[in-house]
């Protein structure tokens, strides 16, 4: 089993992938849905993909209207985030979280952000408030 | 969360599927922030995008027969008869305008089309408590009018106006509406633009409540309040600020900051100022191909300050500045229309710049006064210089911007 830390739902589910972890706050609107591309011009994750990921970063911005549109249009091409960790959560993002159904927690121990490297396998359960860092494998690496 | 009977029975169905489903959203979103009990709201604000995220949402709640019993204003998509009339629009674009006019109107909307309501349409007064989603409404609403809101987004702020109520928590509750970052302005603020620039640098400012001094008291106009707001929301995610001396709940430093020490202290220098103009704009000494204001959307004292420069000549660009349907009547009622109109330029009302009625400016290069309007249409492939209003007016006179 690998390292667990706690943390607080936010929106409900559970999902395994490989973590990417984002220095700098997310705009959704500006990334490609059809293939989950970071395209913001400067930002931490340009031209890296957010589909299928577990994505760590420190919050959103941006107008209160454009990061739903952004999630949704990622949801419909199904390459939305497979789950959302956040340390600022606001409620443009939490609410368009919970109606796209992409599973979002918070407060999470502070540890995990010095364990936790870019690419490893986590699993993020929101349901029960734990995330895990899974033992590496061949294929994280 | 502690909800009373009739939001239970709301939440069970008793008012219907789609009241269900917007009071089962908000309760989540209460839950994720610990809000303890529901609070009837008496003004909402929908930042109605026109987008397909939406006019599904919009749809799915009128599917589930949802009426607002808060009647909310609603953001700008683009204005049909102006864009249809001249063939500027897809017919697909203008059918999704069309149908987000109709879902919105039949949930009982006030369809005002106009992202500064805090200027225009729905006013609210001091610590009334409101769902005001649009990123330059929220700042306003809360620091200038001391009015109560969190930072709604277009599908939160439509459930609040179709359940009444909003979770209590955040900037609803005194203690979390102190600032805690103090911005000390050093940087020259001449007008409206400044406050666009310096809104660009949330990076800096960081993530929290800022507090600035600095600003001085003449440049502090409407205008100048609704472009920082904007900008800070731009560039990062800004509920609150304050304004020592200016904005309600900071009549000084030590009331604003709630008595504390700021856990930061950030000065804005003119060095900031053209670093960051540097690296949202496009190169200056170019020719452009068009103008545009009106993101937020432009007031008539602006609408008029244009008026006065174009009077007699003619733009060799074309020049494009959104407003609310009430600023464009007063400006066709007072003679300012007329004059852009000679000159070649337009007031559109209703709409705004990152919508697909634009199309026959991609690939172009546009310059405006404000990042916001830069910032979206990239994905439109358009893309801006950003310069002060009177270089921009300049601009699409002369055809160049040194």
């Amino acid at each position: 089993m690998g390292k667990r830390f706690t943390c607080h739902k936010i929106s409900e589910g559970r999902a395994e992938a490989q973590a990417i972890v984002s220095k700098d706050h997310i705009m959704f609107y500006l990334i490609d849905p059809a293939t989950g591309t970071v395209i913001e011009k400067a930002h931490d994750l340009e031209g890296r993909s957010i589909a299928h990921k577990a994505l760590i970063f420190p919050g959103g911005k941006g107008s209160s209207v454009v990061q739903a549109d952004g999630l949704y249009q990622l949801n419909q091409r199904e390459n939305s985030p497979a789950a959302m960790i956040i340390e600022h959560p606001e409620t443009v993002l939490v609410s368009s979280a919970i109606i796209m159904e992409v599973p979002m927690v918070d407060r999470v121990d502070p540890a995990f952000y010095e364990t936790v490297k870019d690419g490893d396998r986590i699993v993020v359960d929101a349901d029960q408030g734990i995330i895990e860092i899974l033992e590496e494998t061949e294929d994280s690496k | 969360m502690q909800l009373t009977q009739h939001q239970q029975d709301m939440l069970d169905g008793k008012y219907g599927k789609g009241a269900a489903y917007a009071m089962k959203i908000q309760a989540a979103i209460g839950e994720s922030f610990g809000a303890e009990r529901m609070v009837p709201i008496t003004r909402a604000h929908v930042a109605l995008s026109n987008q397909e995220a939406d006019l599904w949402f919009a749809e799915k709640m009128l599917a589930g027969g949802a009426k607002c019993r808060v009647i909310p204003t609603v953001n700008p998509g683009f204005c049909l008869e102006f864009f249809k009339n001249r063939d500027m629009v897809a017919p697909e674009y203008a059918d999704l305008m069309q149908r987000t006019h109709n879902a919105y109107k039949a949930l009982g909307a006030q369809l005002s089309y106009n992202c500064t309501p805090y200027i225009d349409t729905n006013v609210p007064n001091y610590r009334e408590v409101i769902a005001f989603s649009e990123s330059s409404a929220t700042p306003y609403a809360n620091a200038v009018w001391g009015a109560r809101t969190n930072r709604e987004g277009a599908n939160s702020a439509l459930c609040a106006a179709i359940t009444g109520c909003v979770p209590e928590y955040g900037l609803l509750l005194d203690e979390n509406r102190k600032g805690d970052i103090l911005v000390e302005i050093q940087a020259d603020v001449k007008n409206d633009f400044d406050y666009h620039i310096i809104g660009m640098l949330g990076k800096k400012i960081g993530e929290g409540i800022p507090v600035f001094t600095g600003f001085p008291k003449e440049t502090i106009t409407k205008e100048a309040l609704r472009n920082l707001g904007a900008q800070l929301n731009t560039s990062g995610a800004y509920g609150m600020y304050h304004i020592v001396g200016v904005t309600p709940e900071a009549p000084d430093l030590g009331t604003a900051l709630g008595g504390k020490a700021p856990k930061r202290t950030v000065v804005i220098t003119n060095e900031d100022k053209e670093a960051i103009l540097k690296e949202i704009s496009l190169e200056g000494s170019r020719t452009i191909d068009f103008a545009m204001f009106g993101c937020p959307h432009f007031t008539l004292e602006e609408v008029k300050y244009i008026a006065e420069k174009l009077e007699g000549k003619k733009l060799k660009k074309e020049m494009w500045i959104l407003t609310s349907s009430h600023v464009k009547e007063m400006a066709v009622r007072m003679g300012f229309d007329r004059i852009i109109t000679d000159a070649g330029g337009f007031i559109v009302p209703d709409s705004c710049p990152d919508q697909p009625c634009w199309r026959h400016l991609t690939g172009k290069v546009g310059i405006t006064e404000s990042p916001k309007c830069a910032y979206y249409p990239q994905r439109r492939g358009i893309h801006f210089v950003i310069r002060d209003l009177d270089t921009c007016i300049e601009a699409a006179l002369t055809g160049e911007v040194k």
